[in-house]
Formats: C-alpha cells, sequence, structure tokens
C-alpha cells in the first residue's frame, strides 16, 4: 500500500537498512534560527535512543520533521526507507499510525474521555468495533488506568494524562515510540514511572526515541545517547550519560 | 466496514454537537435568525404578489352609451365585442340599473337626489361591463372600441383607469424587485454571519485537528464529523424556524386579510412542506459547507 518503490534506486542501499534515518538534514525557520544543521543520524530497529540536548538544541524540531509536521529546508528523512516529505496525503496518515508519539502537553482530545481518546487511534485506522472493544480495556489496564476510563482529560492528573497518551501511542501496535520531552511536567515519580514504561515497552521489542533534557532520566536509562547543541549532533554514544 | 465508518462519523458529530452544547445553540441561533429573514422576505414576497394580483383581477373596461342608444343597438355591439377572442366576460347594465346604481351610491346626498327627483326622467345610459381573458388584452379592446367611432358610444373609461392600474402595478412590481434585492443581500450577509459563527466554532477545534492528524487520521475521516456537525446546526434551525413562522403567521393572518386581502396563515399552512423543504435545503447546505471551508484552513498538511 505505502510506496515503498517510489524511493529511487540511485540512492545508497543502507538506507533501506534504517528504521529512521535523517540523512543531511537542516532546517532554518528564518535567518536568525537555524534549528538543524546538516544532520545524519539513523536508528535502528529495537533501540532505545534518547535524544538529549539543552533546551532549544533541536530535538522537538528533529522530531517534527520526523513526523512530517514540518518541512526540511535541505536533506531528507526517512521512516522505514519512506521519504515522508514526498508521501502523497492518503499516505501520510498511514505511515503516522506505524509512530506512537508522545508529547510533554499530552496532546489528548479534550472533549474525549480516556477511553475514546485511545479508541479514536483505533478508528483512525479503520479497526473494528470489537477490535476496539478488546484492546481498549486491555491497554488501560496495562497503564493502570481501568478506573479512569470515562474521565475527560481534565478529570486526570498530569502523570495520568501521560499514561492514557501512552496508552494512545501503543494501541495500534506501532513500529516506533517517539516521545519528546514526555516527562517534562510530571513530578520525579511520575516521570521515572514514565521511564519504566518506555523501557519496559522496547524490551518487548518496539523501538523508542526519547528525546529530553532531564538528567536524571538519561543517566537511569543507561542505552544509547545522542547529543545535540545549537542544532548539530555533538556526541553518539552506545551506553551514554547525560553530559554537557 | 463503510457502515462502520458512517457509523463512527455521524456518532462522533452527534455526541460533539451534544458536548459542545454552548456553541451548538449559539449557532443555531443565529442560523434561525438568517432562516427566519429568509422566510419573511419569502412571506412578504407571497403577499406582494397577492395584491398585485388582486389589483390586475379588478381591471375591467367600461362602456358608456349615450341615453339615446337603442338597445338593438347595444345589442348588436355587445354581440361583436363578444366575438372578440380576447374578451372573458361582459356585463350589460340597463339604463335603470344604471340609475339605481347611481342613486345608492348618492343616497346620502340631498343635492343630487332632488335633482334627479326634478329631472323627472333617467338621465344615465346604459354601460357594458367588459373583462378581459388576461389584463394585457385589455389594450386591444379598447382599441376596436375607439377605432370603430360607435356612434352609440359616449364615453369609454379605459384609458383614465390604465393610467391608474399602470402606476400600481409599476409601485407593486417595483417593491417586488427590491424585495428581491433586499432578500439577496440580507441572505447573504445573513449567510456571511452563519458562515464565520462556525468558523470561530472550529477555530477553537484548531489543536484538536491537529492531534487527529498526529494519530494517523485521515483527512476525511477528521472532516466528516464536523460536516455531520453543520449538517445538524441547518436541520434543527429549520425546524425551529419553521415552527416559529407558526404562531407568526396565525397572528398575522387577521392584518394581513384587512390589508392584502390575503390570508397568510392558509397560505403558510397549505405550504407548510415546501416551506420546511426550502428553509432545511438552505440551512444544511449552509451549515455543512461553512464548516466544510472552516476545516480546509486546518486539514492542510
Ligand atoms: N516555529 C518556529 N519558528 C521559528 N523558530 C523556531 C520554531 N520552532 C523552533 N524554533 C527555534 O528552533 C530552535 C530549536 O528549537 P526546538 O527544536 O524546539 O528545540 P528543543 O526541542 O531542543 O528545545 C530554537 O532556537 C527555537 O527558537
Ligand atoms: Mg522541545
Amino acid at each position: 500500500m505505502l510506496g515503498v518503490f517510489r524511493v529511487s534506486f540511485s540512492l545508497p542501499f543502507n538506507k533501506f537498512l534504517h528504521m529512521i534515518y535523517f540523512e543531511n538534514v537542516s532546517k532554518i525557520y528564518n535567518a536568525i534560527s537555524v534549528a538543524l544543521e546538516n544532520i545524519t543520524f539513523s536508528v535502528e530497529p529495537k533501540e532505545f535512543v534518547s535524544l538529549v540536548g539543552q533546551s532549544g538544541a533541536g530535538k522537538t524540531t528533529l522530531i517534527k520533521l520526523l513526523l512530517a509536521e514540518e518541512y526540511p529546508t535541505e536533506g531528507s528523512v526517512f521512516f522505514e526507507s519512506l521519504d515522508v516529505h514526498r508521501l502523497l496525503s492518503e499516505e501520510l496518515p498511514m505511515v503516522r499510525r506505524r509512530m506512537g508519539t508522545i508529547f510533554q502537553d499530552f496532546k489528548l482530545l479534550p472533549a474525549k474521555t480516556a477511553y475514546e481518546n485511545i479508541a479514536f487511534a483505533m478508528e483512525a485506522s479503520g479497526r473494528t468495533n470489537e477490535e476496539i472493544a478488546s484492546d481498549v480495556p486491555q491497554i488501560l489496564e496495562l497503564v493502570g488506568l481501568s478506573d479512569k476510563a470515562d474521565n475527560f482529560p481534565h478529570e486526570l492528573s498530569g502523570g495520568e494524562k501521560q499514561r492514557v497518551s501512552i496508552a494512545r501511542a501503543l494501541i495500534n501496535r506501532p513500529d516506533v515510540i517517539i516521545a519528546d520531552e514526555p516527562t517534562g511536567n510530571l513530578d520525579p515519580l511520575n516521570a521515572w514511572e514514565i521511564v519504566r514504561l518506555l523501557g519496559k515497552i522496547n524490551d518487548l521489542g518496539t523501538t523508542v526515541l526519547l528525546a529530553t533534557h532531564d538528567k536524571d532520566v538519561i543517566n537511569a536509562i543507561g542505552k544509547r545517547v545522542v547529543t545535540m547543541e545549537k542544532g548539530k549532533i555533538i556526541r553518539d554514544e552506545k551506553k551514554g550519560r547525560y553530559v554537557l | 466496514m463503510i457502515v462502520t465508518y458512517i457509523g463512527r462519523v455521524i456518532k462522533a458529530g452527534f455526541t460533539s454537537f451534544w458536548r459542545n452544547g454552548s456553541v451548538s445553540f449559539a449557532s443555531i441561533l443565529v442560523m434561525v435568525l438568517a432562516l427566519f429573514m429568509i422566510g419573511s422576505l419569502l412571506f412578504s414576497q407571497v403577499l406582494l404578489r397577492a395584491t398585485l394580483d388582486a389589483v390586475k383581477g379588478k381591471i375591467d373596461i367600461s362602456v358608456y352609451f349615450k341615453a339615446t342608444a337603442l338597445e338593438g343597438e347595444i345589442a348588436s355591439l355587445q354581440a361583436s365585442l363578444a366575438a372578440l377572442p380576447e374578451v372573458s366576460e361582459i356585463e350589460y347594465i340597463s339604463r335603470e340599473d344604471s340609475l339605481a346604481i347611481f342613486r345608492e351610491r348618492h343616497q346620502n346626498n340631498a343635492l343630487i337626489s332632488s335633482s334627479l327627483e326634478e329631472l323627472g326622467e333617467n338621465p344615465l345610459g346604459a354601460a357594458l361591463n367588459i373583462r378581459a381573458k388576461n389584463p394585457q388584452h385589455y389594450e386591444n379592446i379598447a382599441l376596436f372600441l375607439e377605432e370603430g367611432n360607435f356612434p352609440v358610444i359616449d364615453k369609454v373609461n379605459y384609458r383614465k383607469n390604465k393610467l391608474v392600474i399602470d402606476r400600481l402595478t409599476a409601485i407593486i412590481s417595483g417593491s417586488q424587485k427590491v424585495g428581491i434585492g433586499i432578500t439577496v443581500v440580507l441572505g447573504a450577509i445573513a449567510m456571511l454571519i452563519v458562515f464565520n459563527t462556525i468558523r470561530l466554532a472550529i477555530f477553537t477545534s484548531k489543536t484538536e485537528i491537529e492531534i487527529m492528524k498526529l494519530v494517523g487520521a485521515s483527512r476525511r475521516y477528521i472532516r466528516s464529523p464536523y460536516l455531520v456537525e453543520g449538517f445538524l446546526y441547518g436541520a434543527v434551525a429549520s425546524i425551529v424556524t419553521t415552527l416559529l413562522f407558526w404562531p407568526l403567521t396565525y397572528w398575522l393572518s387577521p392584518r394581513a386579510v384587512q390589508f392584502f386581502g390575503f390570508d397568510l396563515y392558509l397560505y403558510y399552512i397549505a405550504n407548510i412542506f415546501q416551506f420546511f423543504l426550502l428553509l432545511f435545503l438552505s440551512g444544511v447546505i449552509l451549515g455543512v459547507f461553512s464548516s466544510f471551508i472552516a476545516t480546509r484552513r486546518y486539514l492542510k498538511v
């Protein structure tokens, strides 16, 4: 269904092996704000990659490019060998269903309950009513929110909201979980709970890309760390720590 | 699958319509005002048309004969008039009838009554009232009478009547045209207001639409519930407006009969279905169209 073969064969072969591949990507919002400068980096299947750097380093911009919310000024971004910025408008939603997203501000639909927020992601992917009726309670159980199913987002605490958004990100069994500062609005205990959940998800075989500037979070994970500064990648370590 | 899809879209539209009660209420209120305006203008057009028809129905040509004209001469003229294809009806008023009508009309005028008594004999001639099949035909009938130079005819009262009738017709059709102009302008303004109300309502959904896109919802799946909501605004508003006209026309009806000789309430009852259909289509098209345009802005990838 997805236009795998629309990718030109003149491209180097290794692109097809990465799950995510940024190729010489630059993003210039305007003359005074160069958010990304010639970024090349890749994420492999089943990896847990922490993207770290101070506020303004370009982490969110990098994620927005991956989600095709923004267009690169130069270079290309590939998700499973698809150039995400060259998809047809019907193809983009299908690619996005394979990426589960988690944000600092949760991005829950305010007029829908916890249950409906999760169900919406399934409905949007065209899943049957039976699947929805069986999967949503299961995932709510998994994130420990069975008793909050019918609460609206404004009736949930920050940690609960983030767990709803994780449940929503997981519900379509995505190939990768992309989390942008998921712990930014949470107290340390809740933050730790979220990180533990992400680790568990990764252990079960899902790729995780986590952007954060939370030192404690990074040092606790002990997996690959990519450090950014002023729009450039300055360090990429297999078992990294947060160093600035 | 398509049934599930449509079911979901309709359910989402209804849920959102219900949960965003105040927004729905405001949109419906504005839409009712707009539809009410369209309805009122429609009714005023009908009233004007009815008045125009009534005036046109009153036109006729009266031929007054000299008092000396013989009945045979009048009868032969009546026969040749009846032979004209344009004539639908001829009413003969004898000299005696003319006098009776004249007497009755001036019965309170002592001077005229006494003059008549003094005169002793009937000074009035017979008359013919001619009705044409169609208002445009009067011109031909009048020409026939004028060019025939019949010696028995005293006068034909067409030209003078025609002036008055032409003026009335001009005034009514003029106001009808102005009415159509006002309808169009006010209708356009009303639509703009409705459009902007719905657009503002959806403007608050900007982040919502962005979230739906991120979750991987297709454009159509995001947009359709908003279209359902727009449809509901139009449907509810058209029902409310149609019902509003019931007591209104009932209340106005006696006045309308008095001024225009037209029963508005009866007209409303007789045409209620067409009237509702018109408002329903206007409302629904306006609602769905506004939602479509409003969501378009946020749906561009
Ligand atoms: N929409 C935008 N328009 C202009 N500049 C922006 C925009 N978004 C981000 N930037 C700039 O790009 C740089 C990187 O921002 P961002 O990617 O949000 O960093 P991070 O997520 O690491 O804090 C910052 O200097 C920021 O001011
Ligand atoms: Mg950021």
